[in-house]
């Protein structure tokens, strides 16, 4: 059993087996073995990450750090003590967010095969797939910044390309689709810079990357907790405790050649597996689940601890860093790498103010949405602040303003996409107004709300991008059929994400129908369903904060919701209910069974994930305490993550709340249907009742326009860029530097003087040197003639004005100093 | 005996004037003896260098050798590319050869 | 009083992978008369024969260290790591003209035989122990580029180039000379351990020797600046780039950035790494400048890269900005203690971009008609359709140069940036990582070209044998570096060892 974790490096490894079969022998395999070769890899290492979690509720939740074999020292030069290596960490955290890559990750390979069928580099899709989760599960298990980085790069490239998978649409699709990657890439960019100065500057203060050296303790107050449970409980767990071990060492011996250089945090029993002595070897070590040996890292000397542990240290100790030309108070220094980090997480997680890149990656196919844009590339952001909860705890000023920016996220958001038509698109706001309310969580501090918020949104926000994948299809096939059928195109712009073009599918699509309604159910936050467990903790811990800027968050936080539930229950009238508005959607009907059977499978979980995070007390919320009883007791998600997040807590529940959020959705979906069931979603002329309505039409026209954010950049910043790089190379360099300097001003005013200077003057000025005028005078005006007449000399010139600045910086001092 | 710096100053005067050459004459051959009055400057410098300062020690003679074997072997080939320049353009004025540029 | 040294002083052993090299070259001058017209890739495979025994008996040689020519040549491990570089860049440089040179129509044997004695020139610069021979080494490695660069004669691009680099190349080594000289008249020696010993003496004399001192530093900073092209000194490099060869051009853009960083390491690191105004300072007196010609060269570099349309234009402004990006970790040289770090990041970097470099310019290449014609950005659209490979393979040189992560431009990168912090140039650091960042504006859109824009695709008729061979290499390089980056790490951090064997 304790050699299961060795099995980490195998969930990096298998998708990158998968992903080199499919690039190097896809297109020779044919689609079946691709897709499959793709899925597979997804759901073996699903498995794996399965079989690590068993380890996890095995082991008291003991964090280990694994070194791959082969990679040890990936980064490690003695002698100027950098020492970052390759090392992966199982611990409960990561543990999650392994489960939710790659069990979302494997439905949706599935779902892939079904949905890409019969594109031309359909190996090429699985093989980026599986690229995908390659980096993913290196950013989530890597036990350090730089790996977390190398996994941020990776994913972000993969964004990138599946992005522009299709570059090559006809009719500009295709180079908008590339457009769309290409923001993507740059937006990334400006958050990555942030992330790269935050990582440096997270080396400079603590001297290393790691997260957690292995055997420091990440909670010390669980593992006090935990020893005092254990050695309380020693005698009795003894006797059963045996023959599960036997069991246990069976499993070892399995694993065992799988295992070098083991790092396990507590003192876990070791070596002899398979030797039928073992247990009664080890003595009492082979007792039950192991005791650790330290409750606290007092133990260990501050330059060997990882970045949290030392931080920690760092504050109880009041300590300064020293920049060079300044010292700075540790609390300082944790501000600026907090925020550095949060800008990289506002362009991974898109959040204000760079967002604008997620509704436009929504060019990508939709299978590529719902993975990489819903439910787990753009959560990498989330994660990475949840696993730097120390810092964040630490810095108040950071917190707050994370708060902020993901409450007004999630508001202006959810807003955003009441006004749009494109299917996906409102899924994608949907997406950024929900990384809002993780985010925001994370500032209130509320760090098990926020991975519980993230774990049900991957389930129910992959659903509704599969829901709308599927409908696209459906669409589109009927699109298909009928231009078809009728053998005249009106191919031209007919576009089959459009919601005015659908209308009526809840009979055609009968499971994509049920199963997109769980979906949105879920997202509005109606009990039961796991969005409303997840969202009403985040309104509750932000109750909780007693601060201003918790309760302004709250309120922000509860209208966006109130949003929520508007916006998706528009979106399915407008799909599902009144009668179809085209032929298309007259001709749609439901897609293949590898598509349906993920949407099944996510809509159950969908329903039933937020269970495992109920509330206590809830009352009449959880049935009197039936569903705690029913999913093994309360809170129970959060006491998983405490062993890892040392700022996890479970906040209590809050039944007023709860109450005015599940009042205020209802209440939203209602007015939903007010204004938009009954066949009347969409008007005569082919818009929104909002708008026909004068009352509203303001503000559903200032929704459609996506609040003018898109064009506030473009005209704040793109075109003052795109002003300032043509100025720079025409204006500057062309126009004025070669041909008015150069032809103009040089070429013209002093050719007759080079002329004149060159032969007769020339020879006079060199023969009368020692006249000390004439030489400054013939140096003036060679030097003048020299930038007229050209190239080499000009280049001389140049050199020799360098020479000269180079001289007089090095003398400056010297001069100064007076000697 | 004459001071170190007068030596110094006729020196550096003269890689000066080295260097105006380069920088004023039109013709590739001329800015070829420009470099060379620069590198003859060095000459003396080091001579004056050594004479002054460590009589004992060659290094500064050793050096001015080096420095004339260098200079003949760069006239040698500088020449020959003013040469091959020269059957093609027809001219041994730099400045007028600028296809490259930007 | 002067004594006559005899054979066993000269420590010939030490010398043999440079020496070997040189003798090499004259060796196979006169081999060249009996190889016939029509058969000179056979000088060619003798040629990269010398090479491989150079670079063998470098790697025999690699931990040995001590002096030679009585004193004035230095072996050790920065010495070998160098040489692998120069030796790898110059078997990389025979294999790319091997084909080019056929189709040029100006196959001649003495192409390879100045290669190798500009090569031989690089790996004396790495071992210079003296100024004289930082000069020699300096001189022999630029005159056979000059020649090749013309070599493509009687093509006006290439002459014009030609002459270009050989005007201001003399005019630049005139300054170097001259700052020589004052660093001799100011310390009373050309040794430059013998320098460093009397450093301090000046320091505490201040005055008219300081003075000397300073200018000499300054000059030389000129004279080797303008082999490595950092700004002020680069306006040569654009257009020598673009008119010579382009397997010269590669050559040169590698070889040349090598030798000339290593003078400069060599006489920074251990002539003048204590050289402070005053005493009780950690920052040398040169820093200071060298910091500053770094900043503008970033800056100018990548800036000016942008607006390129020839490929070999645009990769010469991106050579200017990576001789910045290595000037940084010189310039991180002159703080108190992180010298030998800084060494190592120059050294790790220079490996780096080695590789990529050469591949990028191996694919320029290969793209090239045969007239010298279509080195065009936009000859790039569409090459992943008609070259996947090459595309592919451009793509990762395009982003180790931008310095991703999994290249070796990023370890490249991490260990420069590192060593500017280290030092504590902080604002150097970021205007590193910013003018990375507009980096990828301009590789990128090679990127962009090869997979995104619709277009016929070059067929890369250059893309022969020896070529390709020729750009696997690099790629491998390139990814091994990146992936495996102990590989190069743990090579050099022996070479950490013996720079700190020199200082002290």
């Amino acid at each position: 059993m304790e050699n299961l974790p060795q099995l980490v490096p195998l969930v990096v490894f298998i998708p990158l087996v998968g992903m080199i079969i499919n690039l190097l022998w896809g297109a020779r395999l044919g689609e079946q073995w691709a897709g499959w070769i793709g899925s597979g890899a997804a759901i073996l290492s699903f498995l794996v990450s399965f079989l690590l979690l068993t380890y996890l509720t095995g082991s008291n939740y003991q964090s280990v750090v694994v070194n791959p074999p082969f990679l040890d020292g990936w980064l490690s030069i003695g002698s100027i003590n950098l020492e970052i290596p390759w090392q992966q960490r199982v611990d409960t955290l990561s543990v999650t967010m392994m489960l939710v890559v790659t069990g979302v990750g494997s439905l949706i390979h599935i779902y892939a095969i079904g949905y890409m069928h019969g594109d031309e580099r359909f190996p090429r899709f699985f093989a980026f797939l599986n690229m995908f989760l390659v980096f993913m599960l290196i950013l989530v298990t890597g036990n350090n910044f730089l790996m977390m980085f190398v996994g941020w790069e990776g994913v972000g490239l993969c964004s990138y390309l599946l992005i522009g998978f299709w570059f090559d649409k006809a009719k500009g699709v295709g180079w908008k689709n590339s457009l769309a990657a290409r923001k993507a890439m740059i937006l990334n960019r400006i958050g990555d810079f942030g992330m790269l100065m935050g990582i440096f500057l997270i080396f400079w203060t603590f001297g290393t990357l790691d997260y957690y050296k292995p055997g420091e303790i990440a909670n010390v107050e669980y593992q006090e907790h935990l020893v005092a449970q254990l050695t309380g409980e020693h005698g009795e767990a003894a006797a059963p405790a045996e023959g599960e071990h036997g069991a246990t060492t069976t499993e070892g011996e399995a694993a065992a050649p799988a295992a070098e250089g083991e790092h396990t945090e507590a003192p876990v029993a070791e070596g002899e597996h398979g030797e039928a002595a073992a247990p009664a070897a080890e003595g009492e070590h082979a007792v039950g689940p192991a005791i650790p040996e330290y409750v606290n890292n007092d133990h260990i000397a501050t330059d060997q601890l990882g970045v949290f542990g030392k931080a920690q240290r760092m504050l109880e100790d009041g300590a300064e860093v020293n920049f060079g030309v300044v010292s700075l108070p540790i609390e300082t220094v944790l501000v600026l790498i907090t925020l550095f980090l949060l800008l990289g997480a506002t362009g991974k997680s898109a959040q204000i103010p760079l967002f604008v890149w997620l509704p436009d990656a929504m060019a990508g196919p939709t299978p590529v949405s719902a993975l990489i844009h819903a439910a787990t590339m753009v959560t990498a952001g989330v994660y990475m602040m949840v696993r730097s909860n120390v810092l964040y705890h630490n810095a108040e000023t950071t917190s707050l303003v994370v708060a902020l920016i993901g409450a007004t996220t999630a508001l202006a958001a959810g807003y955003i996409a009441i006004g749009q038509w494109d299917i996906k698109r409102v899924l994608a706001y949907s997406t950024i107004s929900q990384l809002g309310f993780m985010v925001a969580a994370v500032g209130i501090g509320a760090y098990g709300a926020a991975m519980f918020h993230l774990v049900t949104h991957a389930f129910f926000k992959a659903l509704l991008f599969l829901g709308s994948g599927s409908v696209i299809h459906g669409v589109e096939h009927g699109h298909h059929d009928v231009s078809h059928g009728h053998d005249h195109h009106h191919d031209h712009d007919f576009d089959p994400q459009d919601m005015r073009n659908m209308g009526g599918l809840r009979n055609k699509m009968p499971i994509t129908f049920l199963t997109y309604l769980v979906g949105t159910l879920a997202l509005a936050g109606i009990w039961p369903f796991a969005g409303f467990w997840s969202k009403d903790e985040i309104l509750a811990d932000a109750w909780l904060s007693n601060t201003a800027g918790g309760y302004v968050v709250l309120a922000m936080l509860v209208i966006a919701a109130a949003f929520t539930a508007f916006y998706m229950w528009r979106q399915i009238e407008m799909v599902f209910f009144g009668k179809p508005r085209t032929e298309a959607a007259e001709h749609a009907h439901e897609s293949t069974p590898a598509m349906l059977w993920p949407l099944v499978i996510l809509a159950f979980f969908a329903l039933l994930a937020g269970f495992y995070n109920v509330p206590a007390n809830a009352g009449p919320f959880t049935i009197f305490g039936f569903f705690e009883w029913l999913f093994g007791g309360a809170h129970s998600f959060t006491v998983f993550l405490e062993p890892s997040v040392a700022y996890a807590h479970a906040g209590e529940f809050q039944g007023g709340i709860a109450a005015v959020a599940l009042i205020l959705a209802l209440g939203a979906i209602l007015l939903a249907r007010r204004v938009y069931g009954d066949n009347k979603s969409v008007t005569a002329d082919n818009t929104d009742p909002l708008y026909v309505n004068p009352a509203t039409r303001q503000i559903w026209s200032l929704a459609n326009a996506r609040l003018y954010w898109d064009e506030t950049y473009n005209r704040l910043l793109e075109q003052p860029f795109n002003a300032i790089g043509n100025f720079l190379a025409h204006t500057l360099d062309w126009t004025f530097w070669h041909d008015y300097v150069h032809e103009k001003v040089v070429g013209r005013g002093f050719n007759a003087l080079g002329d004149l200077l060159s032969s007769p003057v020339d020879l006079g000025i060199i023969d009368g040197i020692v006249n000390g005028l004439g030489r400054l005078v013939s140096w003036l005006a060679g030097g003048l003639r020299r930038i007229q007449t050209g190239y080499v000399r000009t280049y001389a010139i140049t050199l020799l004005l360098g020479v000269v600045l180079v001289i007089i910086i090095l003398l400056l001092p010297m001069l100064q100093s007076g000697s | 005996m004459i001071p170190l710096w007068m030596y110094l100053l006729v020196a550096a005067a003269l890689f000066c004037m080295g260097a105006y050459a380069v920088l004023a004459r039109r013709n590739a051959v001329a800015i070829l003896m420009g470099v060379e009055l620069m590198l003859n400057a060095v000459n003396i410098n080091l001579v004056g260098f050594w004479r002054y300062q460590q009589p004992l020690n060659m290094a500064g003679q050793a050096f001015a050798a080096f420095v004339f074997v260098i200079a003949a072997a760069e006239a040698a080939v500088g020449l020959a590319i003013i040469i091959s320049v020269y059957r093609q353009r027809k001219s041994v004025i730099p400045d007028e050869a600028d296809t490259l540029k930007g | 009083m002067f004594q006559v040294p005899t054979i066993a002083d000269l420590n010939l052993g030490l010398t043999l992978p440079a020496l070997s090299l040189a003798l090499g070259a004259c060796v196979l001058l006169l081999l060249d008369l009996f190889v016939p017209r029509e058969r000179k890739e056979i000088t060619a495979w003798l040629a990269m024969a010398g090479i491989a025994v150079s670079f063998v008996l470098n790697l025999a040689g690699f931990n040995e260290s001590g002096t030679a020519f009585l004193g004035t040549f230095a072996a050790d491990q920065f010495t070998g790591f160098l040489n692998i570089v120069i030796l790898i860049t110059a078997f990389l440089g025979v294999l790319l003209s091997l084909d080019y040179l056929k189709r040029a129509k100006i196959e001649r044997g003495e192409y390879y035989v100045l290669l190798l004695l500009s090569a031989a020139g690089m790996m004396f610069m790495s071992s210079a122990n003296d100024l004289i021979v930082v000069f020699i080494a300096l001189e022999l490695l630029s005159i056979p580029l000059y020649i090749m660069a013309t070599f493509r004669a009687p093509d006006l691009k290439s002459e014009e180039s030609g002459m270009k680099y050989f005007i201001l190349g003399a005019f630049a080594g005139a300054f170097f000379v001259y700052g020589a000289a004052l660093v001799y008249g100011a310390t009373g020696t050309t040794n430059l351990p013998e320098i460093f010993a009397a450093v301090n003496g000046i320091i505490a004399a201040g005055g008219s020797q300081m003075f000397l001192l300073l200018m000499g530093t300054g000059l030389i900073l000129v004279g080797l600046g303008f082999k490595v092209a950092v700004v002020p000194f680069h306006m040569w490099t654009p257009d020598v780039y673009e008119g010579a060869p382009t397997p010269v051009t590669a050559f040169m853009s590698v070889g040349a950035k090598a030798g000339g960083f290593a003078g400069l390491l060599r006489i920074m690191v251990v002539a003048l790494p204590v050289f402070v105004l005053k005493d009780g300072q950690t920052a040398a007196a040169w820093q200071q400048t060298f910091w500053l010609v770094a900043a503008a060269t970033l800056i100018l570099g990548n800036i000016v890269a942008i607006a390129q349309t020839n490929v070999k234009r645009m990769l010469a402004y991106s050579s200017i900005a990576h001789a910045g990006y290595i000037m940084m970790a010189v310039a991180a040289a002159g703080t108190a203690g992180v010298a030998n770090e800084a060494t190592r990041a120059a050294l790790l970097y220079l490996m780096a971009y080695m590789f990529t470099n050469l591949g990028a310019f191996g694919i320029a290449l290969a793209i090239e008609k045969d007239d010298g014609s279509d080195t065009g950005v936009d000859n790039f659209i569409g090459l992943a359709k008609s070259k996947p490979a090459l595309a592919a393979m451009m793509t990762v040189f395009m982003l180790s140069l931008t310095g991703i992560p999994l290249t070796g431009g990023f370890v490249g990168k991490w260990f420069v940036f590192k060593s500017a912090l280290d030092a504590g140039l902080v604002p150097l650091a970021i205007i590193g990582v910013l003018t990375s960042v507009i980096s990828a504006f301009y590789y990128v859109r090679i990127i962009v070209n090869m997979y995104l824009k619709d277009g016929e695709g070059d067929p890369a008729a250059g893309a022969t044998r020896y070529v390709n061979w020729a750009i696997y290499v690099a790629f491998a390089g390139t990814l091994l570096m990146g992936i495996f980056p102990w590989i190069a790490t743990n090579l050099s951090d022996t070479v950490v060892l013996a720079v700190e064997m020199f200082v002290r």
